[in-house]
């Protein structure tokens, strides 16, 4: 998958604007960022849904503007909104949705068998869709995605809504498919995710790519090693703090409820606090995460 | 071997129905029943003890093919409105679809076909009905049927177009109040069009219904001479494709904006 220049524009309003991007095959890539970065835009684009407005895509080495359909009989795509029929089985789901690639009835019940225990749910084969929760719809929704056995997985906010529990059954399955050589495209808006799955990822926001590397490396180039985070009792003891906070880190980051250190080594600033006589009500030392790349690169946190 | 598009469509619609066949068999009975009863005996009846025949016909054979001709344009209607919504907003089946090789203009194809295929099948069970109360003299009534779903498809290429262009159903029930409930009154399903305002008349020429209802009457009594059953069915044609024209438009833009 390659992206030169690729823009997304509704009438005035510029969704994805000039972007470049290159996904090799067999690697897991992740567009991270927050709601309205571009990030769905970008995947309709890619998953030949939607038509470009400027610049250059390539997918599976085609075009999406002349053979989209070709196209997207190598793709699997699991839509951020759910778009099963609630009226039919979790079998039938998968069968009809082979017939829409044309495979053949015998080939797609083998294969929806076989789905069906790879997500886990080979019990409820039977069940009306509508029965389901919604962790057990997405493990659905993964399943009939690989029916037609894509070369490429597209991926739309996979786990938004899901409970953890639910959450790492899905990360699971997707991360058997990686390692089994799958070639991933995500979007997601968490950065657990994006740590979890990606090789690589860039970080949208406001429609531009701000950032590009494998999760290290964006943590290295845009972060501190350790962020030390502080709860403070109220706003005044907040305000009091933030002088000596300013003498002892490079960086901090002051949020709605709590401060944010940005620090080498954060247990020798933890104690040089107390030796400035800062004392905030709770105190967390943790190691830097792409939230803290977002924070940093966009000044913002990426979920409200 | 490769099934073209739009019949994939038509399988997943065929698939869903599959659960309730039973009830839509059931419904495909019901309906001929409770018209021909009510309007051919029932109101028949009474007409033809005061006034003889209609049109040389008696109420019954006059009234049958009209309300088959309706019944296929309703059952365009219903199949045209909320399915669409169910499509494209509420379960978003027609975006699951489109994600595949399937392009828009096979989704609208699949369903408005599927559309026609059941008015076809309605048609069918009504004729059988209707030639059993003896409400079909002619032979050519067989070819109420292809009538039958020439008029859902003028009827459901319009109608399904235009739903993909709403974001709430709405305006639903306003099309079924004035717009399909209005042609069933006026169309020459119950009554000869002679019998409307002077002013009227000519107006009909504008209810795909009428069209439709003057080539089921022309099969059902073998009437009607090929040169106005061709302009009839032209029109009727010229419904679909003008429908279709629009539908593949409102389609592509609803699902791949």
């Amino acid at each position: 998958m390659q992206a030169r220049a690729l823009e997304k524009r509704f009438g005035d309003f510029v969704a994805v604007d000039r972007i470049d991007v290159q996904v090799e095959a067999g690697e897991a890539f992740g567009f991270l960022g927050p709601n309205g970065a571009g990030k769905t835009s970008t995947m309709r684009m890619i998953a030949c849904v939607s038509p470009r407005s400027g610049g250059d895509l390539s997918v599976l080495d085609l075009d999406p503007a002349t053979d989209g359909s070709r196209i997207r009989a190598r793709l699997g795509v699991v839509p951020q909104e759910d778009s099963l029929d609630l009226e039919l089985t979790v079998r039938d789901n998968l069968l009809i949705y082979g017939r829409y690639f044309n495979l053949s009835l015998a080939e797609t019940r083998a294969r929806a068998d076989e789905l069906l225990e790879f997500v886990q749910l080979g019990d409820r084969r039977d069940d009306r869709v509508d029965a389901l929760s919604g962790g057990l719809k997405r493990r659905l929704t993964v399943a009939r995605a690989l029916v037609n056995r894509p070369d490429l997985l597209l991926l739309d906010e996979p786990t938004t809504g899901l409970d953890p529990q639910a959450r790492h059954l899905v990360w699971d399955r997707l991360y058997r498919l990686k390692r089994e050589g799958a070639t991933l495209v995500l979007t997601t808006h968490y950065m657990d995710e994006a740590e979890q799955l990606c090789d690589r990822l860039v970080i949208m926001d406001n429609g531009r790519i701000a950032a590009e590397g494998s999760p290290r490396q964006l943590i290295d180039e845009h972060c501190t090693r350790e962020v030390v985070e502080l709860r403070f009792a109220d706003d005044a003891d907040q305000q009091r703090a933030l002088e000596p906070l300013h003498k002892i880190a490079v960086r901090i980051e002051e949020l709605a409820d709590r401060v944010l250190l940005y620090s080498d080594n954060g247990e020798a600033d933890v104690e040089r606090l107390s030796a400035e006589g800062v004392h905030p009500e709770t105190l967390l030392v943790r190691r830097a995460s792409l939230e803290d790349v977002f924070l940093s690169l966009t000044g913002r946190q990426l979920e409200e | 071997m490769a099934t073209a598009p739009a019949l994939r469509v038509v399988y997943h619609e065929l698939h869903v129905t599959r659960r309730f066949w039973r009830s839509s068999v059931f419904f495909f009975v019901l309906t001929p029943v409770l018209y021909l009863g009510a309007m051919g005996f029932g109101l028949g009846g009474l007409i033809d003890e005061e006034q003889g025949t209609v049109e040389g016909l008696t109420y019954l054979q006059f009234v049958a093919p009209g309300l088959l001709a309706a019944a296929a344009m309703q059952g365009a209607g219903n199949d045209s409105l909320w399915p669409v919504m169910t499509g494209m907003k509420w379960m978003r089946v027609f975006h699951a679809m489109v994600a595949t090789p399937l392009a828009p203009a096979d989704v609208f194809t699949g369903t408005v076909g599927w559309t026609a295929l059941r008015a076809t099948a309605g048609a069918t069970v009504f004729l059988g009905v209707a030639a059993a109360f003896g409400a079909v003299p002619s032979a050519f009534g067989l070819l109420a049927i292809p009538a039958a779903m020439l008029c859902a498809a003028a009827f459901a290429a319009p109608l399904t177009a235009y739903s993909a262009t709403q974001e709430t159903d709405q305006r639903f029930p306003l099309i079924l109040r004035l717009g399909i409930l209005p042609l069933f009154l006026i169309s020459g399903t119950f009554f000869p069009v002679s019998q409307l305002p002077g002013v009227m008349q000519p107006l009909t020429w504008l209810s795909p219904l009428w069209h439709a209802v003057v080539l089921c009457r022309g099969a059902t009594t073998g009437s009607l001479g090929f040169a106005s059953a061709f302009i009839h069915a032209a029109i009727l044609v010229g419904c679909a494709a003008a429908g279709w024209i629009w539908g593949m438009r409102t389609f592509t833009r609803r699902l791949y904006p």
